[in-house]
């Protein structure tokens, strides 16, 4: 029995009685439990991933990174962080200044959202939702609105030119995306992560390899990572939408962008690297493992490549992944039809074939021109 | 209400990444694309053509290690070159081969520079910058080694050169400049077989041959354009007429060919030290040379090919033991001329690699 001044708060039966009947019993102690263990992990993996993120991209650059503060550095992003935020917090003048302190807090928000559905072990998830992929798919295109917000309401035309970008990129890239999860659900037959995680026998990166690369590529770009990152190419436009911002409201932004990072890696190990499933270890640390192994593919590819040019980043979402991605699905769905009941692994090799091949044929009749200026 | 778009202006620079120092371009742009273009310098003035006036000719000579800062022993060179033209000095031949190791190894150095810096402005986070930094360390421990400076010289003397090589650098020399081929063989597959380096520099920013020469570009944005002109062959100097080199050139005067050309140039600059190593005789490094020089009354253009391009001193006597007048025709500022016809209706993505492929340095340009 809770009560203040006087007067009881909770009913005498809470939890249970705030519930729908049809509820578990155990919701709210589910709830709190899974909501604070999200918040650290997503804190804790945000950071780590920074570390791991500075120290294997200096590794590529012959570097050695920092070691500083901790052993091996380790404490490297909590001093970065302690710096951050007793920085001085500047509005300038001229912005809009309640899109300017909203932004960071919507770009954060989604991506924290995505770790709701993800499974880190057997039904192990805040909520097991049945439509959990719709759901990511939907919650995650949201963060570019607080990107947008961050741009437009700066009033500073490298900001302007930069969320101009990210706008045309993102909408482009969320259809192959979507088209390549497709595949994975129909092979799946649910929505639900977990469900997903459950139907892989074998990792859906063989079943479905074409797949694989459209959703990797997309999900670059998704989360602005080079050789997609236009949004802040520092060489063109300084360092894009946050350039008006400092102190905590530049940490967020910061945090928000490597919490996508995390988000997508956790969900690339669920839908193609067969999220907590793996022999001798705990489900757990499997699917750390697998986070962990996209994060550093996608740390090589960053310290590798140079970048588009935004009009080359459109042509090949339009004109490369898309075809691609419509291929992967149609031959996805002849297999679900016509060989429902074949071994896996004889799709494994097929995939494989039409994988190799579309790419070839693809990257032997498509070209990105480098002369085309569009009137 | 009628829809209607507008152009705007942006400030790429002093202080802006890609600019190379403190050189300012005001766009004017459509959206994404170039409509007219300002380029802005002088931030970085500091009157060495004027403080020259005041100092005597062996006393300038430290001036001219600020001008291009990442090429400071062609400077050397191509002061001492005038100074020599309008003396009358003859320089000792074991002078005149340590001054083309020399020069060559700061042109491979500037070069690594020019195509790290490029590579770095099309977005390629920092790793083949630091790549390049590794070998260009390694070129400014030889310099080291010879003259106890890192970045600026002052090596080259009126009349030959401060101080003879040490024991251990010649060695050191031939193990690196043989391991330099396979570096930059292993380096170039990597850039020039990724579609997107190709993508984002072939076709872009061309300059025409006819502009390329109308504008007196030189250097590797002229060769690039396919002019074969480079001063060591053209005007030779020093004793480049003993060497066989390739002059490299490009086709359609793009990014690509400039980046190639400075490739290419790295290749053909190894052979050059090989042979000037394998020639290299004994003897006098210095003759003597009076330390208040009092040229002849009369003016001179001495010049040398640079790695930037063609960097010429000018030179008026009066006689006197400081120069009247000394004027300086920097090849970067020249190559930018070109600058605006290129940029116009690209891209900003592609200025930054335009302007990136041209290699300038700012030291130069403000003087």
């Amino acid at each position: 029995m809770i009560s203040l001044f006087g007067r009881n708060i909770f009913p005498a039966n809470f939890p249970s009685a705030m519930l729908p009947p049809d509820w578990p019993s155990g919701f709210w102690s589910h709830l709190i439990i899974f909501v604070v263990i999200l918040f650290v992990f997503f804190i804790i993996m945000a950071m780590a991933f920074i570390y791991v993120e500075r120290r294997v991209i200096a590794r590529y650059q012959i570097r050695i990174g920092p070691n500083r503060i901790g052993p091996f550095g380790i404490l490297q992003p909590v001093a970065d962080t302690i710096k951050i935020l007793i920085k001085e917090d500047i509005i300038p003048l001229n912005v809009d200044k309640l899109i300017h302190l909203l932004a960071p807090a919507v770009a954060i928000v989604p991506a924290i959202m995505i770790f709701a559905v993800i499974p880190f072990q057997n039904g192990a998830s805040l909520v097991d939702l049945n439509i959990g992929i719709l759901y990511i798919v939907a919650i995650s295109s949201v963060s570019v609105v607080g990107l947008v917000m961050a741009g437009w309401s700066s009033n500073n035309k490298y900001a302007l030119i930069s969320v101009m970008r990210v706008i045309a990129q993102v909408v482009s890239y969320e259809i192959p995306m979507a088209l390549a999860i497709i595949g994975v659900v129909l092979f799946a037959g649910t929505l639900s992560m977990n469900g997903i995680v459950q139907a892989q026998n074998i990792p859906y990166i063989l079943l479905q390899p074409l797949g694989f690369l459209i959703y990797f590529l997309a999900a670059l770009a998704e989360i602005n990572r080079t050789p997609f990152d236009l949004l802040e190419a520092e060489g063109e436009i300084v360092a894009g939408f946050n350039i008006e911002y400092s102190g905590i409201k530049f940490a967020l932004f910061f945090l928000a962008e490597y919490t996508e990072a995390v988000a997508i890696s956790a969900i690339i190990a669920t839908l193609y690297l067969g999220g907590w499933k793996g022999p001798f270890l705990p489900p757990v640390l499997w699917f750390l493992i697998k986070v962990f192994a996209v994060f550093i593919l996608i740390i090589w590819v960053r310290s590798t490549l140079p970048r588009l040019r935004i009009d080359q980043v459109m042509g090949f979402a339009w004109k490369f992944l898309l075809p691609l991605a419509f291929i992967n699905l149609l031959v996805t769905g002849v297999q679900i039809v016509v060989w429902p009941n074949i071994s896996q692994w004889v799709i494994v090799g097929v995939n494989i074939v039409v994988a190799v091949a579309s790419i070839l044929l693809f990257s032997r009749f498509f070209r990105l021109k480098g002369d085309k200026i569009e009137a | 209400m009628a829809l209607k778009t507008e152009t705007f202006m942006v400030n790429a620079g002093p202080q802006h990444p890609s600019t190379h120092g403190v050189f300012r371009m005001r766009f004017t742009l459509d959206g994404e694309v170039i409509q007219d273009v300002e380029p802005v310098f002088g931030y970085l003035h500091r009157g060495i053509e004027k403080m020259t006036e005041g100092l005597t000719y062996t006393q300038d000579i430290v001036f001219t290690d600020r001008l291009d800062y990442l090429a400071s022993m062609t400077n050397n060179q191509a002061y001492v070159i005038a100074v020599e033209k309008l003396a009358g000095i003859q320089v000792p031949e074991r002078a005149e081969y340590l001054r083309v190791i020399m020069a060559e190894l700061m042109r491979i150095s500037s070069h690594l520079m020019a195509v790290g810096f490029l590579l770095n402005d099309l977005g390629a986070f920092l790793t083949p910058l630091l790549y390049m930094y590794r070998e260009r360390e390694k070129i400014l421990d030889l310099f080291d080694m010879v003259c106890g400076q890192r970045l600026t010289y002052n090596y080259m003397r009126i009349g030959g050169v401060s101080q003879d090589i040490p024991e251990e650098f010649l060695p050191a020399l031939k193990k690196y400049i043989y391991s330099l081929p396979g570096f930059i063989a292993e380096y170039d597959q990597l850039l020039a077989t990724n579609e997107i380096l190709l993508v984002r520099t072939k076709n872009v920013g061309i300059l025409t041959k006819e502009s390329a020469i109308n504008y007196s570009t030189a250097g590797p944005v002229l060769r690039g354009s396919g002019v074969k002109w480079d001063i060591r062959k053209a005007d030779p100097y020093s004793v480049y007429d003993r060497f066989q080199f390739e002059i490299p050139t490009g086709v359609k005067g793009d990014v690509y060919d400039r980046y190639r050309v400075r490739i290419e140039e790295m290749i053909q600059s190894i052979n050059i030290i090989k042979q000037a190593i394998a020639q290299l005789p004994q003897g006098e490094i210095q003759t003597k040379v009076t330390r208040m020089l009092r040229p002849p009354k009369g003016e001179t253009y001495g010049h040398i090919e640079g790695p930037k391009g063609e960097l010429g001193f000018y030179l008026v006597s009066d006689g006197s033991t400081n120069p009247y007048r000394l004027h300086i025709r920097p090849p970067s500022l020249i190559n930018l001329t070109p600058l605006r016809e290129m940029l116009i209706g690209v891209k900003i993505a592609d200025a930054m690699a335009i302007f990136g492929s041209i290699d300038i340095c700012v030291g130069e340009i403000d003087r």
